[in-house]
């Protein structure tokens, strides 16, 4: 699965376009259960990426997601910069040029172990990783229609955060009056997994 | 939304160059906003550096200059400043005795200085401030929020700083001052993110949110509006019953407003809080009434206690001269 500059160039401007759409959305999940920013930020390293998408998209697989990663950390802030950039700059890290999807499963376990160890969490806390760790278990299952399986695994791993009581961030200090809200990092992650793989 | 600002925008870094143009005696603002930092560097001494998401000014911009803070690096409204901030911040105020970055205890902030400290090459500590009694640590992973406590272990951090004191003293006596202090709020209305142009949250016209941290987020539980002086008790039984026997002697008491809350109201609540620590057995040898770690244009109020001794005494009534803060100098 050879991964050239105008595919890479299709798939980071695809999440990063997805992202910004859906920023109002994001916000207003924020806002219920958060400090009601996760999306103007999320928008503003997005655009941030999509600024530098020439330079981003001519680097190697490797590079270009760690460019992505160091693009969050020094552009959204807050809590979802570090762990967003966190998971990216992981993937560039341990990511081959040209992954197939057993290689790209293994990745993607190291980098959520990487956002596991930033955030001090784990999953069932109420965050990304609740979405990021269903979608590294179907990507690591052999099956032959990962492309379309990933984003429904997205969607009810990121809905299946709303009976959560909030652990971690902002909406823990809410504690029981966080249930009944979808989580907008783990929002956020589905958004992306279905860009990725309508791209 | 009736906010005074030419775009949403563009109203952190308008707010910004209007602090650095009124203060231009005491700070300077760094290249592209990044940070603002002290005019006037004291060579050999170490730098206290320390930032946040904006909407809490003064803090902690406002808190810059003589015998408090080198630098600070204000995030978007509400949100962590980043990495790049930091160090570039750092670059410009470390005079070769290391750098003390104060961290109040947000996830955000914590992650986002964790990342600088690892980026930065120069020797540094780390302080971290988590005074809100409201947040019950056995039940919240997150741990306790730090918040206009923040204010004090600055203020002493600064005047220690100025005396001379090495890295690993300042980072030890910081801990301490934390270790003395708590505080609790209360909130009487919601605040409007300029970006959202919406309430943070929706409460009722006699409705309070007990515990609330500093950016609107709940606290305790929804509670009806009550006399202040009871309100009072209850925030004072919360801190006293916290801090044990060190609130059984002298103590500082800080009074924040959090930005809609009028000094008369302030100065009721600093009656309320004073009565109420006197029947705890603790004497109030200090006291901070004002506006200082906002909320933007949140309703409410926030007590801040810090048990004194004497060395904390004297840091308390160094000379300091900042923005927002100025005494004896």
């Amino acid at each position: 699965m050879p991964i050239e500059e105008a595919l890479r160039r299709r798939l980071i401007r695809a999440a990063a376009d997805s992202i910004i759409a859906h920023a109002a959305e994001l916000t207003a999940l924020d806002q219920a259960i958060g400090d009601g920013d996760h999306g103007l930020n999320m928008a503003r390293g997005c655009t941030a990426v999509l600024d530098d998408l020439d330079r981003i998209a001519a680097l190697p697989l490797p590079g270009a997601l760690h460019a992505i990663g160091m693009t969050l950390v020094m552009k959204v802030g807050g809590a979802s910069g570090p762990l967003f950039g966190t998971l990216f700059m992981q993937l560039g890290r341990s990511l081959p040029e040209t992954p197939d999807r057993a290689a790209a499963a293994a990745a993607l376990a190291e980098a959520i172990a990487a956002v596991k160890a930033r955030g001090r969490s784990d999953v069932g806390s109420k965050t990304m990783l609740d979405a990021l760790v269903p979608v590294q278990e179907a990507l690591g299952d052999p099956g032959p229609d990962w492309r379309t399986r990933l984003p429904t695994v997205a969607d009810a791993a990121a809905a299946a955060t709303a009976p959560m009581p909030a652990r971690r961030g902002r909406a823990a200090y809410l504690g029981a009056r966080s249930i009944g809200h979808v989580d907008p990092g783990a929002r956020t992650v589905a958004l992306i997994v279905r860009a990725l793989c309508e791209a | 939304m009736k906010k005074f600002m030419n775009s949403a925008d563009t109203i952190l870094a308008d707010s910004l160059d209007g602090l650095a143009a009124a203060h231009a005696d005491l700070l300077t603002l760094g290249p592209q906003r990044q940070f603002v930092r002290r005019a006037a560097l004291v060579p050999g001494k170490v730098a206290l550096l320390s930032g946040g998401g904006s909407g809490h000014e003064p803090l902690h911009a406002g808190f810059v200059g003589r015998g408090m803070l080198d630098a600070a690096c204000p995030g978007q409204v509400f949100t962590a400043p980043t990495p790049d901030q930091m160090l570039a911040a750092a670059a410009a105020v470390d005079t070769g005795a290391g750098v003390l970055f104060i961290v109040k205890n947000y996830e955000g902030d914590v992650m986002n200085f964790d990342m600088a400290r690892e980026m930065w090459a120069g020797a540094a500590g780390t302080v971290l401030t988590d005074d809100d009694v409201a947040v019950e640590t056995s039940i919240w992973s997150a741990g306790r929020r730090g918040v206009a406590g923040t204010l004090v272990v600055e203020k002493m951090l600064g005047a220690a700083a100025e005396q001379g004191r090495d890295l690993a003293s300042l980072a030890a006596l910081g801990r301490r001052v934390n270790a003395a202090t708590r505080s609790m709020g209360v909130a009487l209305g919601s605040c409007t993110v300029p970006a959202a142009g919406t309430p943070t949250f929706v409460i009722g016209a006699d409705e309070i949110e007990i515990g609330v941290g500093i950016h609107g987020e709940p606290g305790r539980r929804r509670g009806t509006l009550r006399p202040a002086q009871e309100l009072a008790d209850e925030m004072i039984a919360a801190i006293t019953a916290d801090l044990g026997a060190a609130a059984r002697g002298d103590v500082l008491l800080l009074v924040n407003g959090f930005g809609a809350t009028p000094l008369m109201e302030l100065y009721v609540m600093f009656r309320a809080a004073d009565a109420a620590l006197m029947r705890a057995g603790a004497r109030v040898r200090r006291s901070l009434v004002g506006n200082f770690v906002t909320s933007l244009d949140m309703a409410g109020c926030s007590l801040t206690v810090t048990a004194l001794d004497a060395e904390l005494i004297e840091l308390w009534d160094a000379p300091v001269h900042t923005a927002a803060l100025r005494w004896g100098a």
